[in-house]
């Protein structure tokens, strides 16, 4: 067993542009969820927008990303604005119910091969981020000899990526130390009594699901630079549902939980995968090839994951290093 | 490093497919005999055979046109099926230059014999992508003519009774998740691996050595079925008293159930996987049966007992809810379980059963739908938003809107092919979920006092 | 909101006096209204007239006519399931009816959402206390204030637009905080306090909007009786400031002690209307609390009517889950 391979490209992904991606899509359901108590299980819808709004862009309108980022923050608002008018009314699981099933809309109509002229179909779309290569400052690569090495891109990626974060969490904690944010917090906590206190409690909710929305954006920006291509497996509803975790982990309703989450959660999701691919590879494994093939082994993080999720929402709801004190979700 | 965000979903590709197209009769052409062609002919040859099913042993059907032509239309070759029915048609030029680009291929309708047509009219031209050097096959079942080819109204009516074939497994699903919903307050995401597991107990049963049978009738499959019943009944008690229970005591509250659920959700399926694979399953019986026309309508048999199975085990379980002590009680919580406790109702003896009868539920819609068109490891997880929307639409914890909410959600997604193609109906459904919460959020049967 | 208010209401302290006159007078205008249900005031601050809400088939509120006078302490009392609370959800906006006109010093509310009503300066606390458990009781009061500028999205981000306002709001906030007597559980989490305690907080709490009427549902409900006292002094206290206050209760020693006016309510009508002492006496509010049954027994019917009449009342309480 090579365990410093294992640690090596843990701490790569920890730290690496995947991180990136579900810190923000964390940081806009932190606004989401952790702040104001909406439950959207669909931000990977809103990723998706985003995602495909630059890789479009490019390829059919033939402009700049620039562009493609500005539809995509549009497109993303815009859909938070047509999830909320028939939700924000209602109780929480309806929200819950209607921003999965949208994001499942859109991912299966962007990837219809009734649309694949646009959209690329199941293969997605490609061959768009020349400008963003371009714009490189950086080249060779990085890394700790022996340990971990990023390429040029990576490395390029990661700056964009940590800086959209730095930012956002910048944003994230001005709005929530403002009186808006505790607009918010109190919404989360009882919306008639803030009702009662004469605030319009939809048009919060509305702005919030904006925001967060936004943050979602940014991870689909992410998503089609990294990857140099976007495809309707990328956005599947489980990309959602492992953004909640990485939120969960780091805590929700504090402004750095998903970048301590993200961090811990790539690290330890990749340490499990190479462990178990580690430990069934070659001619004689660590564990039978009755008990565990390859295949499997790839399957085990995730089925820590699930675990863990179950684990972390009954016994640590407030997130790995939280007080339970300040947990500010309602789950006791 | 592209891999792992695609890794990350394992469920994505595989989620647009139909959960409820029937199964197609697709190796009807496995026992074809290719025509003698050079070995040493490096041309990729798109190949194929055709059988008229409606023979036992289906029999070739020969001097059938085939034209194949490239992504632009332009036409490229002809040939014709042989005595044993088979064709072999070469893609002219460098095989290299072929690989990625989409051919058609059609079949000449006018050669076809009289009075037969193919199965699927959708089937005349159908594109393949060349990915690789080998050569690529490609079936065209043949059989009665569709009668819906020529109306729409026939067509339509085929829909409908698959719909309905359809609906009535949904409304089992959707029954369970309403009534789990209704007594605890739960909107349970992992609903759908209760179905997927009644589908893996059954095919559990059928992998067993040897066959059950009584009287030299192989009844494996039934049995499996029974089984995924019972078992899955006893799973989801289980669900209930390891999991759901000890939360419900501390005070958890329905957010953090539903987070939990998800977790719940994403382990299942995974150890679903370990053990079953990813690869789609059938079971050793019924899985290729041919239909029977009734009147303008075919359907196989399986399908019409599923469908009585179903509408059997809906009734009882209703007449159950409405006659029985137990059933009255069941309700009695759902309307209102502090007033329920208060008059002496053991609302946690109730919360149980229906865990008990919701998961039973389930997994035999999961063992019936494994019947109708086969399964992989996440079929209730595909099936889960419709299973929601369905819910939603009749109206959250009510019992009738859950089944009525089914069958309209059911026979929709099926009718809808006729306007659009086939890979939307799937959004169809989950629109009229975002329209019915708009218009009406109680849903169709629910009060309008109180959601839930 | 604030234009219209009075600037004396703020404090107690300098400008009690003359405040105190207003609501004498304002007692003393009482003494020539009528005794019944309906009766026409001199200065009403709340008129509603045909009022009806129904739940499926149960009419759960059918007011004719009433109106509040201004600048004085009103009682609404009545037998469980008489419709007070649906009543309270009606007027404030968190419910709506099916019929009827209601308004609030003259404006009509009949399409105004709950939050704006509250703006107005009709401010309402809850049966079930609704204190904000995971923020400090300090913030719970900071909420309470109208027109902060610092909830605005656009100028949250820039702290310096809404810091000089957040102070002047946090000096109020601490001293009705003093008031109350809560000022030493000022950084606790409001889920930290008693039941007294949070009928405390979400008085104060409504008063940082400064309201002309505050509508207070059942507040003694759940108070232990070392409480009370107090409690009963703020709401008094109120009254003094020139508030007008309109309380649902069933504690009728409160009633008898801190009412102006006593409006009764039974299966959702208005029976009768009067001063304290003159009302409880009056057969039609005996009836209405021990029902004009009350020498026969219980039938299977009447049984039924009273469940049902309690399942409204259940639904009434919970009037965000009805939309």
């Amino acid at each position: 067993m090579d365990f410093v391979a294992i640690l090596g490209s843990a701490i790569q992904q920890a730290l690496g542009p995947t991180a990136i991606i579900y810190c923000l899509a964390a940081i806009g359901l932190n606004v989401h969820f952790g702040y104001t108590g909406l439950l959207n299980f669909g931000q990977a819808g809103f990723m998706m927008v985003a995602g495909y709004a630059i890789a479009c862009a490019v390829t059919i309108f033939a402009s700049s990303l620039w562009l493609g980022v500005l539809v995509g923050l549009v497109l993303a608002a815009l859909l938070a604005l047509a999830l909320g008018v028939p939700t924000l009314r209602l109780r929480a699981d309806y929200l819950a119910i209607v921003t999965i099933a949208s994001a499942e809309i859109i991912r299966q109509t962007i990837a219809a091969a009734s649309f694949s002229e646009y959209f690329g179909g199941q293969d997605g779309v490609t061959d768009f981020i020349a400008g963003f290569r371009d714009a490189n400052p950086y080249s060779g690569s990085v890394g700790i000899p022996g340990l971990f090495r990023w390429s040029a891109f990576d490395i390029w990626v990661m700056t964009v990526g940590w800086l959209l974060v730095a930012i956002s969490c910048l944003i994230v904690f001005l709005l929530m130390r403002s009186p808006w944010g505790r607009v918010l917090k109190s919404i989360r906590e009882d919306e008639n009594a803030v009702r009662s206190l004469g605030k319009n409690v939809y048009a919060y909710k509305m702005q919030a699901l904006v925001i967060g929305g936004i943050f979602g954006a940014l991870a689909g920006f992410m998503v089609s630079l990294r990857s140099a291509a976007v495809g309707p497996s990328f956005f599947a509803t489980d990309v959602t549902f492992f953004a909640y975790t990485v939120l969960l982990i780091g805590g929700a309703a504090r402004v750095f939980g998903p970048v301590v989450g993200a961090i811990i959660f790539w690290f330890l999701i990749t340490a499990l995968g190479g462990f178990f691919s580690q430990a069934t590879a070659g001619s004689d494994p660590l564990i039978p090839e009755a008990i565990m093939d390859p295949t499997q082994a790839s399957l085990m993080r995730f089925i820590f994951l699930g675990l863990g999720l179950m684990l972390l929402m009954i016994f640590r709801p407030q997130g790995i290093f939280g007080d339970r004190r300040e947990l500010a979700i309602d789950a006791r | 490093m592209i891999a792992v965000l695609a890794l990350l979903a394992p469920a994505a590709a595989a989620t647009a497919s139909s959960p409820a197209a029937p199964l197609t009769t697709a190796d009807a052409g496995s026992v074809c005999q290719a025509p003698e062609r050079d070995e040493s002919d490096p041309s990729i040859y798109i190949v194929g055979c055709l059988r008229d099913l409606r023979e036992e042993p289906p029999a070739p059907v020969p001097g059938v046109g085939i034209t194949l032509s490239d992504a632009e239309g332009n036409e490229l070759a002809q040939a014709e099926s042989d005595e044993n029915g088979a064709f072999a048609v070469a893609i002219p030029g460098d095989p290299i230059s072929a690989l990625g680009k989409d051919y058609t291929v059609a079949v000449d309708e006018d050669t076809l014999p009289e009075g037969s047509g193919l199965r699927n009219p959708d089937d005349v031209e159908q594109t393949i992508t060349v990915n690789t050097d080998s050569d690529q096959s490609v079936a065209f079942p043949i059989g009665d003519p569709l009668p819906g080819s020529a109306g729409g109204l026939t067509l339509a009516l085929q829909l409908t009774v698959g719909g309905l074939v359809f609906s009535s497994l949904l409304a089992m699903a959707a029954l369970g998740l309403s009534m789990i919903f209704g007594t605890t307050g739960l909107t349970n995401f992992s609903h759908g691996e209760l179905i997927t597991f009644g589908a893996l107990v059954a095919f559990a049963v059928d992998g067993l050595p040897g066959q059950i049978s009584i009287g030299g009738l192989n009844i494996t499959v039934i049995v499996g079925v029974i089984a995924a019943f019972v078992v899955s009944a006893a799973f989801g008690w289980l669900n209930d008293a390891a999991l759901w229970r000890p939360l419900r005591r501390r005070g958890t509250g329905i957010i953090a159930m539903m987070i939990v659920s998800i977790g719940l959700s994403i382990f299942l399926r995974n150890v679903f996987q370990y053990f079953a694979g990813a690869q789609s399953q059938n079971y050793s019986q019924y899985s290729a049966v041919t239909p029977i026309q009734v009147g303008p309508v075919q359907i196989t048999l399986k399908e019409i007992a599923v469908f009585l199975v179903a509408v059997a085990v809906l009734l009882a379980t209703t007449a159950f809810l409405k006659y029985t002590r137990t059933g009255k009680a069941t309700r009695a919580v759902a309307d209102n379980p502090a007033l329920s406790a208060a008059t002496g109702i053991n609302v946690e003896r109730v919360i149980s059963i229906v865990w008990i009868g919701g998961a039973a539920l389930a997994g035999l819609a999961g063992a019936l739908l494994g019947v109708t068109q086969g399964f992989d490891y996440q079929i209730g997880f595909k099936l889960l938003l419709l299973v929601f929307a369905a819910v939603v639409l009749g109206g959250l914890g009510t019992i009738w809107g859950a089944i009525v909410g089914a069958f309209i959600i059911g026979t929709f997604t099926e009718l809808t092919t006729l306007l659009v193609p086939a890979e939307f109906k799937f959004v169809g459904a989950l629109l009229v979920l975002i329209l019915v919460l708009l218009v009406r959020p109680q849903g169709l049967l629910g009060r309008a006092q109180r959601v839930g | 909101m604030p234009a219209e208010t009075e600037p004396t209401l703020t404090k107690g302290g300098g400008t009690a006096a003359p405040a105190a006159t207003r609501s004498a007078e304002a007692r003393a205008a009482l003494a020539g209204v009528e005794h019944e249900p309906g009766a026409k005031k001199p200065d009403p601050i709340v008129v509603a007239h045909g009022i009806r809400r129904q739940f499926g088939g149960l009419t759960a509120v059918d007011v004719e006519h009433l109106e509040i006078q201004k600048g004085v302490i009103t009682a609404l009392i009545g037998p469980n399931g008489a419709g007070k609370t649906t009543f309270f959800n009606l007027l404030t906006g968190f419910d709506r009816p099916n019929e009827g006109t209601w308004s609030f010093k003259g404006q009509a509310l009949d399409k105004v959402p709950a939050y704006k009503v509250a703006r107005m300066g009709m401010v309402r606390t809850f049966q079930l206390t609704k204190v904000l458990s995971r923020l400090t009781v300090i913030e719970n009061m900071r909420v309470g204030a109208t027109d902060q500028r610092g909830e605005g999205l656009l100028s949250a981000m820039f702290a310096w637009l809404w810091r000089g306002q957040e102070q002047d709001n946090t000096v109020k906030a601490d001293e009705l905080l003093e008031r109350f007597l809560l000022h030493k559980k000022r950084e606790d989490f409001a889920g930290s306090l008693s039941g007294g305690q949070r009928k405390l907080l979400e008085m104060a709490r409504a008063l940082m909007a400064d309201p002309e009427l505050v509508m207070l549902d059942e507040p003694m409900a759940g108070v232990n009786p070392a409480l009370k006292q107090s409690l009963l002094g703020h709401v008094k206290s109120l009254r003094e400031e020139g508030r007008t206050v309109l309380f649902v209760e069933h504690d009728m020693d409160m009633v008898r002690d801190i009412s102006d006016w006593v409006v009764v309510m039974a299966q959702g009508k208005v029976v009768a209307e009067g001063p304290p002492h003159t009302v409880m006496s009056d057969q039609r509010v005996i009836d209405a609390y021990l029902g004009s049954h009350h020498d026969q027994d219980l039938s299977e019917d009447v049984e039924e009517q009273i469940l049902a009449e309690a399942q409204a009342e259940i639904d009434a309480e919970h009037p965000e889950e009805t939309k």
